[in-house]
């Protein structure tokens, strides 16, 4: 008897799930300029979506067309199996938290939260009984009374979210929430945005341009560049296994050596790259062409480094040698820069597990070094 | 004052260069008090003296000499200073109905044309505010550009408008029905004084709104709010210190109009200024029309103060 796998913590790999929110060859134009150019997205109930780009990279404009505030020039947006072209944002499942907050400064922190209760007329007793648990969750209680204007920017950001949940949306639209946070109570609050959408199940779409915050956060990420999707895929997926260079520089670091395929084995691939004595050898099979153009992207921390030859047979497969240019040490770990074949400049990072009997560290600055990896250390890119 | 240090100046120095070195020196010293002083001796000079002199003649009697009124303080034989004030002038505001009458029209005419130039006014400031970075700049010359031509030619102007013979009149001739009365109405002078009034209505709304976060209005209709509820409850409360600063700017120098009312509603309309001109000019009584001034000072200045003493009270607790 085969067990059905579970798909409750991934559901766009279910083949049966109905995803909630259909994006479907929307765009939008501005005049002459395209902000958003025929995308097609699917987000599953219960996801913590970011949408991952630089500024104007057009992932506030999708985000800001699913809650209603522009309309696709075409396309369709379809949230649990509604069009919502025509829906006024006042009239949509959906609540946004703004990038600014968008509290209503003539009003308590407590009026600001019930505020969305009253517009749906909901009972007096129920809006202070909804109002007060949602302060207690996002731990605002002894502030209901004060005016935003005397919180600090955390405070301000939790009354924002406590705003935009008490309604119970079925989508909440994320604008960089934690933009205006200081790096410390980025960390945290990051973790109590998790929680919170754990708990209470809503489906999260995320527009951030920071990659650390989309890596944390997210089930799954869409990278967007110029308007399109460059990838969309699990934070795992999109750092290990990108699809275009734009992809794998802009999340994270990576080490890119352009090359041409040699061989094209079923479970490998053969490429040799511009340095005489390296060739990449690399475990995933491919369906194109030898010979064709690729790049091999390698992540820092994937590559060892030391002043021994490592003892494999074949010291041109998945090895280089060179000079070390420069190290930034960072405590936990180090950064070298090292020099192969004149001008290329190879990035590794290396955890310092061992602590140096003396000051001198393990490896210097103008040393020769030897660098290497494993087969499956490394991806194929085709563009 | 502090001394300057005498090593700085040569002992030859000329009384020319000595005056000036201790000109300089006082400048650089008490720049910041001179500076608060300017408007201090602005407000004493222009504001408090006149008013000091209308005060004064507000409580003097009526006389047949030049100036005529009584003159307040007078010198008796010994060296005895004697202080003459009379209230009786107030008094005769009280009681008589031609007074109270005329303060109460004057306020009704004033606030009605208050409320009107906030409904007009209000729209436009939005809409300036709304338009784009060109348009917006135009419109705003435009609110501004009738300033250039005299207030008086503008009057006169209003009055050819609205006079029986006028275009208004020919107009309605025009399309066969009966020519209204609208000129030396109550009619006219609201035309008169909304049209004078509402760029003081518009340009500190215009100020304010300039400055309103947009994304407040999103919020509001993300959050289930439809568009009147949203200009309910978000827009107008945020908007409230500019409603309130082209009020005050609207009324009070409405609520003292003399020329639209003299022009525009003839004898119909009665306002305060019309009384305070009859009696400086054609009964030549100058204590009753500084009463008349002064008792209008109270009127506009007390719910001023009795708003501001409110609002300080409420910064005062947030």
């Amino acid at each position: 008897m085969t067990q059905s796998p579970d798909y409750s913590e991934r559901p766009w790999m279910d083949p049966e799930a109905e995803p909630f929110i259909k994006v479907q060859s929307v765009s939008k134009h501005f005049g002459d300029f395209t902000a958003v150019d025929s995308v097609d997205l699917e987000i599953y109930k219960g996801e913590l979506f970011c949408l991952l780009g630089g500024s104007g990279c057009g992932k506030s404009t999708l985000l800001r067309m699913l809650a209603g505030f522009e309309t696709p020039s075409s396309g369709t947006i379809l949230i649990d199996g509604q069009n919502m072209n025509d829906v006024p944002p006042y009239e949509r499942p959906v609540n946004m938290m703004f990038q600014s907050y968008a509290l209503f400064p003539h009003m308590t922190v407590e009026k600001n939260v019930a505020y969305g209760l009253k517009r749906d007329r909901v009972p007096g007793d129920e809006i202070e009984q909804r109002v007060s648990d949602m302060l207690a969750m996002v731990e605002l209680t002894q502030f209901a009374r004060r005016k935003p204007h005397q919180l600090s920017g955390g405070q301000q950001q939790r009354v924002a979210l406590a705003r935009s949940l008490v309604k119970q949306p079925k989508v909440l639209l994320l604008d960089e929430p934690l933009g205006a946070l200081d790096k410390r109570l980025r960390d945290q609050t990051q973790y109590e945005l998790m929680n919170i959408q754990e708990q209470l199940g809503v489906t999260f779409v995320v527009v951030t341009h920071d990659q650390e915050e989309a890596m944390t956060l997210s089930t799954r990420i869409a990278i967007m560049d110029a308007g399109r999707f460059m990838q969309i895929g699990t934070p795992t997926e999109i750092y290990e296994f990108p699809t275009s260079r734009v992809v794998a520089n802009f999340i994270g670091n990576a080490n890119m050596f352009e090359g041409r395929i040699i061989e094209n084995g079923d479970d490998h691939v053969i490429v040799e790259s511009k340095h005489p004595d390296c060739e990449f050898y690399i475990d995933h099979g491919m369906s194109i062409p030898e010979g064709t153009k690729v790049w091999v992207a390698l992540r820092p921390e994937k590559v060892r480094i030391s002043k021994d030859s490592p003892d494999n047979a074949d010291s041109r497969t998945n090895m280089i040698k060179g000079m070390v240019h420069d190290i930034g040490y960072l405590g936990g770990s180090s950064t070298y820069r090292v020099q192969v074949d004149g001008d290329h400049l190879v990035e590794i990072t290396s955890p310092n597990m061992l602590r140096p009997k003396e000051a001198v560290p393990p490896i210097d600055w103008d040393q020769e070094v030897y660098l290497s990896w494993d087969a499956s250390s490394s991806v194929v890119l085709t563009k | 004052m502090s001394t300057p240090p005498d090593a700085v100046l040569p002992a030859e120095a000329g009384l020319r260069e000595k005056a000036l070195y201790w000109a300089t020196h006082f400048l650089q010293n008490n720049w910041r008090k001179l500076v608060l002083f300017v408007p201090f001796a602005w407000l004493l000079l222009f504001f408090l003296a006149p008013f000091y002199f209308v005060l004064k003649i507000s409580l003097a009697e009526t006389t047949i000499a030049s100036p005529p009124y009584t003159p307040m303080i007078e010198w008796v034989d010994e060296g005895i200073m004697h202080v003459r004030l009379v209230i009786d002038n107030f008094a005769y505001l009280w009681e008589d109905d031609l007074y109270v009458n005329t303060y109460l029209s004057s306020l009704k005419i004033s606030s009605i044309s208050t409320l009107l130039c906030l409904l007009v006014g209000y729209p436009i400031a939005y809409a300036i505010v709304r338009s784009s970075h060109t348009t917006k700049h135009i419109l705003l010359m435009l609110i501004i550009l009738p300033f250039w031509t005299s207030f008086l030619l503008r009057v006169y102007a209003w009055m050819g408008i609205l006079a029986d013979q006028g275009l208004v009149n020919d107009f309605i001739r025009w399309l066969g029905f009966e020519p209204l009365r609208l000129l030396y109405t109550h009619t006219a002078v609201y035309i008169g004084i909304v049209y004078t009034y509402v760029p003081f209505m518009i340009l500190p709304l215009y100020a304010n709104m300039e400055k309103l976060d947009w994304t407040l209005l999103e919020a509001a209709a993300d959050l289930g709010a439809k568009p009147m509820t949203t200009f309910a409850t978000v827009t107008l409360p945020m908007t409230a210190p500019g409603i309130l600063a082209g009020s005050l700017l609207v009324f009070i120098p409405a609520t003292g109009e003399y020329v639209i009312p003299d022009l525009l509603g003839g004898g119909n309309v009665l306002m305060i200024g019309r009384v305070l001109y009859n009696e400086f000019n054609a009964n030549i009584d100058w204590p009753v029309a500084s009463a008349v001034a002064i008792a209008l000072l109270l009127v506009l200045v007390l719910p001023m103060m009795l708003y501001q003493h409110v609002q300080a009270k409420e910064d005062g607790l947030k």
